[in-house]
Parts: structure tokens; sequence; C-alpha cells
């Protein structure tokens, strides 16, 4: 038989001198350089296009603050921050403060966290369709909170705990079914579409057992709006965001093999299970943007695929959270005055919205061929 | 099974003696293999020779690639180990002293990931990745919270690339390449992990004639050039026998034949792996044993 053959070459991690062909080093070192120029190109445009997001949520917070029925002046509103009051419009502190800027900022977290939550999932299962709004995340804050207003007749910050509690419970089934088995990430898609289907039901019931007052106030929960904005609520889910984000961050490099599917996830050293963590945290940073705003639909859902066609279709788990901040707040921007005198909850603005957008994404997805 | 086999071991000696190859790659013991209590790989004694090309041969449903997920730590034994030796570096590089071998079940995840790499059969494209990037995913074994990218990284997926020859696809998105080109992406990425073993399920499938022995020709030229230890899963008896050292060959998750191809591969062989009626001759290019496959009832052949 043939011996084997003996290795001729250092491989304890050195690949100096592992160039099989004997070029000179010259030429190695020039393809050492074209493959990190490879490399760094689309980080580079990543960076450009997360730099402009930035700037672009920034832009839509401050417009919101500044723009619509009220006004006020940039210079106003820095006075304002810092705590002066404006002697022309003593009021103006008041409205910015309790009203516009909590609005915007609960707005932009809420997006960050729906957004990054989405992609999170999209890109770990990589399934388009997986997304915290129609894997019964939402619907398990949802059914709690309705529960907590209709029965319960809970008032301000029980509803947003209650809502909490109950997206966490479903998380918490959805990872118990799906525990050890194979395929546990498309198992927990399952069960969670399983899990929404019950809950829906069970809001329905509420809904024809309650009164028409406490009907009333359930749907506007349901529909996910910014009215309920307050310091407190921005305070709870600032903490969530603080908490779960750098989790989340450490992640990513986990995320990135799960894409590469079970297997080679595994035998490149991160376990199917890690990635499952990263879903779990992603589930929870949902449940927290649920709990504060109500569900907010199709934020989730569309941050990932719309910050993907600005990246050049790397997935960047900040770029769809700053794409999902940029939706909520214009969105409710539009939302306010979109129609006059009326006004419309940010969730029926995304929901219209997202619709034809997700139809488009199907569509130009399809085109191209990687649906 | 071997009496003197000690399966909570972490390190045991090897065991010596004349019935053995010198330096075995990884071994297992009493192998035992399952999916939800269904046994699909029974007690198998499997050695691979280290920097030799190994292929594991048998009809579908044998268990082939079962056993390679037991290799590669996918697929949790039900009975029985799977060992692996140490690096070349660490071992007493031919000083006659025993290679230690360690269970791969006591390693940690990415330290056996440094030291073994898996090319599963058909592994999900990411969405908009980029041949250098993909590649690059294969340097994750060796990095740590840490330790995180270094031009060590860059070198090795340069090394990777040239030798696979995707060096000008670097910027192409994967979606966009033809099978022949992709398989070759996938196999920079399992050289850039920078293991001295390596185990490819099925690395030609879907492929036309002349991919499948571009993919085998490269795969034969890295471990004869760097001695890399390769295990394939091959359904090609022929193709088998033409690019292994050694071939072994399953039926029902049991071992049926383990050697060189001349020495087993004949016509008894082929009947009692794949319950086939055939010739085999010599192959005319490579020397090696070349399967003619018997038609039934003769409905086939020269009309005369």
């Amino acid at each position: 038989m043939s011996a084997p053959v003996a290795p001729s070459v250092d491989r304890a991690g050195h690949p100096h001198g592992r160039m099989p062909r004997g070029r000179d080093a010259v030429e190695a070192a020039a393809v050492v350089a074209l493959v990190a120029r490879a490399r760094r190109r689309p980080l580079r445009r990543v960076r450009l296009v997360i730099a402009g997001l930035v700037v672009a949520t920034g832009a839509v917070v401050l417009a919101r603050v500044l723009l619509g029925e009220y006004t006020v002046t940039l210079v106003d509103f820095v006075h304002i921050l810092r705590g002066e009051t404006i002697e022309a419009a003593p009021g103006a502190s008041f409205i910015v403060m309790e009203a516009k800027l909590p609005r915007a900022l609960i707005g932009a977290l809420a997006g960050a966290a729906f957004g990054a939550a989405g992609a999170m999932f999209q890109t770990t299962l990589r399934n388009p369709l997986a997304s915290p709004d129609i894997i019964g995340i939402s619907l398990g804050a949802s059914a709690a909170a309705v529960v907590a207003l209709t029965f319960f007749d809970a008032q301000g910050f029980v509803v947003p705990l209650a809502a909490l509690a109950g997206a966490l419970a479903v998380s918490l089934v959805m990872y118990l079914v799906a525990r050890g088995t194979s395929f546990a990430g498309q198992r927990m898609v399952l069960v969670g579409i399983g899990i929404a289907a019950l809950l829906a039901s069970v809001i329905q019931f509420v809904m024809t057992r309650t009164s028409i007052q406490d009907a009333q106030a359930a749907l506007v929960w349901l529909t996910g709006s910014l009215n309920r904005a307050s310091w407190p609520l921005i305070g709870l889910l600032a903490l969530g965001i603080a908490v779960l984000v750098p989790a989340l961050a450490v992640n990513v490099r986990r995320m990135r093999l799960a894409e590469l599917g079970d297997e080679l996830s595994t035998t490149l050293g991160s376990p199917a299970s890690g990635a499952r963590l990263g879903l779990l945290l992603a589930v929870a940073l949902s449940a927290f943007a649920t709990a504060a705003t109500g569900p907010i639909s199709f934020v989730a859902f569309l941050a990932g695929p719309i910050s993907r066609r600005l990246t050049g279709g790397r997935p960047s788990l900040w770029a769809a959270a700053l794409v999902g901040a940029v939706i909520v707040v214009a969105s409710d921007y539009l939302g306010d005055y979109l129609i006059p005198d009326v006004n419309l909850p940010v969730g029926v603005v995304t929901g219209a919205l997202g619709a034809p957008l997700m139809l488009a994404v199907v569509i130009s997805a399809g085109r191209h061929g990687k649906a | 099974m071997t009496p003197h086999h000690t399966p909570d071991a972490a390190v045991t000696p090897l065991r010596g003696g004349a019935d053995q190859s010198p330096m075995p790659a990884l071994r297992t013991f009493g192998l035992s293999l399952a999916y939800d209590g269904h046994t699909v790989v029974d007690d198998l004694d499997l050695e691979v020779q280290r920097g030799a090309v190994t292929a594991i041969v048998g009809p579908n449903g044998c268990g082939k690639s079962t056993v390679l997920r037991g290799l590669s730590r996918l697929l949790k034994p039900v009975s029985g180990e799977v060992l692996l030796s140490a690096a070349v570096s660490e071992s007493s590089g031919g000083s006659g002293k025993p290679v230690p071998l360690r269970d791969v079940w006591s390693m940690r995840a990415k330290e056996f990931a440094r030291r073994v790499a898996l090319l599963p059969q058909t592994p999900p494209v990411p969405e908009g990745i980029t041949v250098v990037d993909l590649v690059g995913r294969g340097r994750h074994p060796h990095h740590s919270l840490v330790r995180r990218w270094s031009e060590a990284d860059d070198e090795a997926i340069a090394v990777a690339m040239r030798v696979t020859d995707t060096l000008e696809l670097a910027e192409r998105h994967v979606e966009e390449l033809s099978g022949g080109q992709r398989q070759r992406v996938w196999i920079a990425l399992t050289l850039a992990q920078d293991t001295d073993v390596i185990l490819l399920d099925e690395p030609t499938t879907y492929l036309d004639v002349a991919h499948q022995i571009d993919v085998l020709d490269l795969l034969v030229e890295l471990n004869r050039r760097r001695g890399t230890t390769i295990v394939m899963v091959l359904h090609d008896l022929n193709l088998a026998a033409r690019y292994a050292d050694q071939v072994v060959a399953l039926r029902g998750g049991r071992l049926v034949a383990q050697g060189r191809p001349a020495d087993v591969v004949d016509e008894a062989f082929v009947r009692s792996v794949f319950g086939l009626e055939s010739r085999v001759i010599t192959d005319p290019v490579a020397g090696t044993p070349l399967v003619i496959p018997a038609s039934r009832d003769q409905l086939i052949g020269p009309t005369s």
C-alpha cells in the first residue's frame, strides 16, 4: 500500500511558506493584498450605509420633534433640552419634553428593536418569512395586553409589563418545544405560527366578551401606536435595548455562521444551539418593543430586506435596526399629517405602506432569482 | 470490537500491532450511530490513515454520510468512540513513539474545528455573499472574542483561493457562480479552515464529468502537496477506486471491506456491497480497478 504522504510543511497555523507552488514572496503578498481589498470593499459599503442611516435617523427624529402643527426652532429645542424655558412660548417646553420628544424617541427605539430582531430572524433561519410578527411574539404581547386591559382593567405601566410577560412566555414555549431537535430553528418558526393562531383566537374571544369601551382600548393597543410614549416607557425600552443589543452584537458572528447551515456552522466550531441563543435575544428584543408600542406591523419584516438592498446584499443588524427606526418615526409623522384632522396610529401607516412594499420585495427578489 | 477498548479515555495510546498502519488520523471503535433510536451505523471499526485519501462507498442508505457525521461530531455516537490523532506538530514526528489519540467528544468545538473540516453535500449559500467573504468564514475556528481578524487570516484565505483557482472570483456573488465554481469555493472555505483532516460528503454531486475530475484532481493534489488527510463519501465506485488510497465499503451500516482499491475492488466485492453483477477490469488510464456493471437479463449488449 502507498505510504502516507508526509506533510511537507509546518501546519501549526503558519500559512507563511505554505504557498503550494513555491512562488516568490512578492507575488504572494500581492495576492494577500488582493484578498484583503476584496474582503474589505463590501464592509466599507456597509459602514457607509450605516453612517448614512445614522444621519437619516437623526434627521427624522429631529424633524418629528421640530416640525408639524407645532413647530419649534432648533435653537429653542436646544434651550428646552438644557431645561431653560422659552419666554415667547412658555408651553413649548411641555409640548416638546412630554409629547414630541418622547414620541420620536420611542418610535426610533422600538423601530430599531423591531428591525434588528427581524433581520436576526431572517438571516439566522435563512427564511424571509421568519419575522417576530409572524411567529407569534407580537401576538403573545397582544393577547396578554388585551387580557390585562379588559379583564383586569389594567392602567398605565401594567399593560406594557403584561405585554412583555406575554411575549417572553411565547418565546419560552417556542424554545422549549424546539429545543434539542434537529432543524430546531425551523421548528421554532412552525411552533410560533401555531401559537400565533391560538393567541389570535384568544384575542377574538376576549373581544367578544368585553364591553365596547374596553374593546376599543384593546383595539387601539392592537394597532400599535406611539400615543402611549412616556419617559418611564422609554426607560423600560432603553433598558431592554441596552442589555440585549450588546449580547446580540456578540452573536453576530454566530449569525454569520448559522447562515451556512447547521452542519457547517457546527463543524466550524459554533454549534447550532449558539445561533438559537441569538434568536432568543432577538425575540426578547422584539418583546420589549412590542410592550412599549404594541405590534407595529411589517417593520421587523421589511427592515432586513430594505437594509440589504442598501448594503448590496450583505445583511447587517445595525443597518436593519436603523432602517426600522427611520420607518417607524417617518410613518408616525405621516400618520399625523397625511390626512388632515385624522390622526392615524403608526401601525396603520406601516401596514398600509408595508403591504405594497412587501410585494415589491417579493417581486424583485423573484426577478433576481433569490427569493 | 477491540478488547482493550476504553470508552471514556480522553487520551489513548495507539494500539500497537502489525495489523495496523503506522499512523491513523481518525479511528473509530465500535461506533454506532442512530437517528431517533433507529440505528444507521452499527459497531463500526474504521481506520483512516493519516495523509491518505480515503473514499467511503456503498449503496444508497448504507450510512456513508452518517459515518461522516459521526467523524465530524455532528452526530453523537450511541456507543463506541471516535478518536483523532494528535496534530502533526504535537506528535513525535516519525521518532516511532506512539501517537496519542483523543476522543473527539472530549475536545472543545473550536479546537476540533481547527483539526477537522467538513464539507456537507449541499450547504446553503448565504444571501448576497461574495466569494472572499464566504471563504473567510472558514477562519472562524481561529478566532476568539479577543483574537479577531488578522493578517494571518487574509494569508490563509489567499492560499486557499489560490489553490482552488478561485482568486479571480473573489468579489463575485456566490449565487451567480456555476456549480463547478461553487464547489471550488466551498472547498476553498474548508481549506481556509486550515485543518489537517478534511471530510467531504459527495463532493462531486451535481457536477458534470469534467468538473467531477477537476474537483477530485484538486483534492488529491492537496493531499499530495500538503499531506492533508482526505475522507470523502463517493457514490461513483470507479472514481473512488481511481482516486482513493483506501476504500471503505459499507452495507446496511456495517463495514464490508476496507483496504487499497487494487486489493479489495473485484467482482465479489461489487456483488457483496452493491448486489450487482459486474466485470472488473484494469482502468486503462489510471491502472486501478474499473467496474463494468452487468445488465439484468442482457437487456443491452453488442448486437451481432
